[in-house]
């Protein structure tokens, strides 16, 4: 019995030898003297392969490596308010507008902007085709009590969706109303199998459109449609004054990101062969709301 | 994951077919090897460090009679029942900047979760371990202490006696912590390095990001890795450690 004992032992040891062998390694991981960046995004963009794109080619440039740390614009947000990140992405100006005004974030810019399209299921039970509005479609899918399908999970999406029903002046309530709380790609299936309406960054339906049965009823302002629909992301760097953040390599992501390189690698970036992210941060003309709060808020 | 190949839908048929395991995963060379070997740090080390406090609390709990000990034992079952995200939570206002650990810079490393695993699997291992030391009848204890043994020899042997339980225990926790998905999404962002490797990113994260982005069959291809995994070693635990079996 005391050899059985041994030889539990000696296993326990050799797993705690290898995992310690594999915990001292963790220097090495990082393959840069330079430092880490932690950068809060929104799941939009990640899930797109967008920032492998633009993160590669920071790291190579740079020599800083890069931790990104995916979530919805509330919850990215949030992890600029703690501090746990040293730059947010985000695409909810309103959110933005407040994240800033309450000292939590500096230097906000604009580096893209995409747009929302509003879908559902082709035999069109609420008749939004006829419709060129983003305010118009939701108050006919509400008169018409047809499933509508919410992220609800504060994310940029949802803000968006938001503002889009307080227009409409039509209450998203009712058994037809149902929230996800689910990331974009997850609410995109889940409003496939239920027929309903949705609205959702076209770039995760242009990723899964081959296997959804939902079509767009009303475009966004990338094909011409309704201004509203407008999806504009933005960059934020967290108050240095507040927290641990390291300030300069922070400016140097932002200065990558809506320069020269950066804006290119967005310009060029397609999913199944379509642009879905349009670079905005180089502009000859003056584009001063992007560092201040909106006139609307 | 820049290039990703899409894949057909998955249905009864294909998930049968052998075809389905040939599917060309859209991910960077190393990617699922790195993944694994961070599920496997994080979630051994927390069993490890697990085991270390969980199993003499078992004894000491085991082994002493005390006023209030069905109330420490109804907290410890308790324990099993934590939800991840609860605890997650718990520990991410723990290692944030702004929690009582911030200075320590934890918040998205690997460190912090293995706190989280470790507080999700130490009640498992030593509620487990408890039921299997319960379970080892006074007559053994009693045979031990009258044949001289210390309380150290007594613990021994119990331990000796329990093993088979306790061996149980400890893959219990393992398995808590392995599969869980809910705390070290919280506490380690799920993040993988531009080159795709990963650096807080486990088989259980990579599974739930393949699914928000709706690619099903990838996340069950990963969980078949998962379960793979969780078998072997199940295996040379059981070797090593519960020959009765």
């Amino acid at each position: 019995m005391s050899i059985q004992r041994r030889g539990f032992l000696t296993g326990v040891s050799i797993t705690a030898v290898s995992v310690a062998g594999c915990l001292g390694s963790r220097a090495a991981d990082s393959p840069s003297d330079l430092g880490e960046l932690t950068v809060g995004v929104t799941t939009s963009t990640y899930d797109s392969g967008l920032l492998d794109a633009l993160h590669s080619a920071f790291e190579s440039t740079y020599g800083v490596t890069i931790r990104a740390v995916a979530g919805g614009t509330g919850e990215t947000l949030a992890r600029g308010e703690r501090g746990d990140v040293d730059v947010v992405m985000a695409h909810a100006r309103s959110l933005e507008d407040e994240f800033i005004q309450s000292g939590h974030g500096v230097n906000r810019r604009d580096f893209a902007y995409g747009d929302f399209v509003i879908a559902g299921p082709p035999d069109d039970p609420a008749g939004i085709a006829a419709v060129d509005t983003a305010s118009e479609a939701f108050s006919r899918i509400a008169a018409t009590e047809s499933t509508f399908l919410s992220r609800g999970d504060n994310s940029g999406t949802h803000v968006q969706e938001r503002a889009i029903w307080d227009d409409s002046e039509a209450s998203p309530a009712g058994e037809w109303y149902t929230e996800a709380g689910l990331g974009m790609g997850e609410t995109l299936i889940q409003a496939n199998q239920r027929g309903a309406y949705l609205i959702t960054v076209r770039g995760n339906y242009i990723d899964l459109r081959d296997r959804l049965d939902l079509d767009i009823f009303v475009e966004g302002p990338v094909t011409g449609g309704d201004p509203a629909l407008d999806n504009p992301y933005g960059v934020i760097v967290v108050n240095p004054a507040r927290h641990d953040v390291d300030y300069e390599i922070a400016m140097l992501y932002v200065g990558f990101l809506t320069g020269t390189e950066g804006q290119t690698i967005i310009e060029e970036y397609t999913i199944d062969g379509q642009q879905v992210f349009y670079p905005n941060g180089l502009s000859k003309d003056p584009n001063f709301d992007q560092y201040t709060p909106s006139d609307e808020s | 994951m820049i290039e990703t190949t899409p894949v057909g839908p998955v249905t009864a048929g294909t998930l049968f077919d052998a075809n389905f395991l040939l599917v060309d995963v859209p991910f960077e060379q190393g990617y699922i090897e790195s993944i694994i070997r961070v599920s496997l740090l994080v979630s051994l080390t927390a069993v490890i460090l697990s085991t270390l406090v969980g199993l003499p609390v078992a004894l000491a709990v085991g082994f002493t009679e005390f006023p209030g000990k069905r109330l420490v034992v109804a907290l410890i079952n308790t324990g099993m029942g934590l939800p991840s995200v609860v605890v997650g939570l718990l520990v991410l206002f723990g290692v944030s900047n702004q929690g009582p650990l911030g200075s320590l810079d934890l918040v998205f490393t690997r460190e912090a979760m293995i706190i989280s695993q470790f507080v999700l699997a130490t009640p498992v291992v030593t509620g487990v371990s408890l039921a299997a030391v319960t379970e080892i009848e006074d007559g053994v204890r009693d045979a031990a202490y009258v044949m001289g043994g210390t309380r150290l020899d007594v613990a021994l042997v119990t331990i000796s006696e329990a093993r088979a339980g306790i061996v149980t225990a400890v893959l219990a926790g393992l398995g808590r912590a392995i599969s869980e998905v809910g705390s070290v999404l919280i506490v380690g962002g799920n993040i993988v390095r531009a080159d795709g490797t990963s650096v807080t990113r486990t088989l259980t994260t990579a599974i739930q990001l393949e699914a928000r982005q709706g690619r099903f069959e990838i996340a069950l291809l990963l969980g078949g890795v998962l379960i793979a995994l969780v078998l072997v070693i199940n295996g040379i635990v059981l070797r090593i450690g519960g020959r009765r079996y």
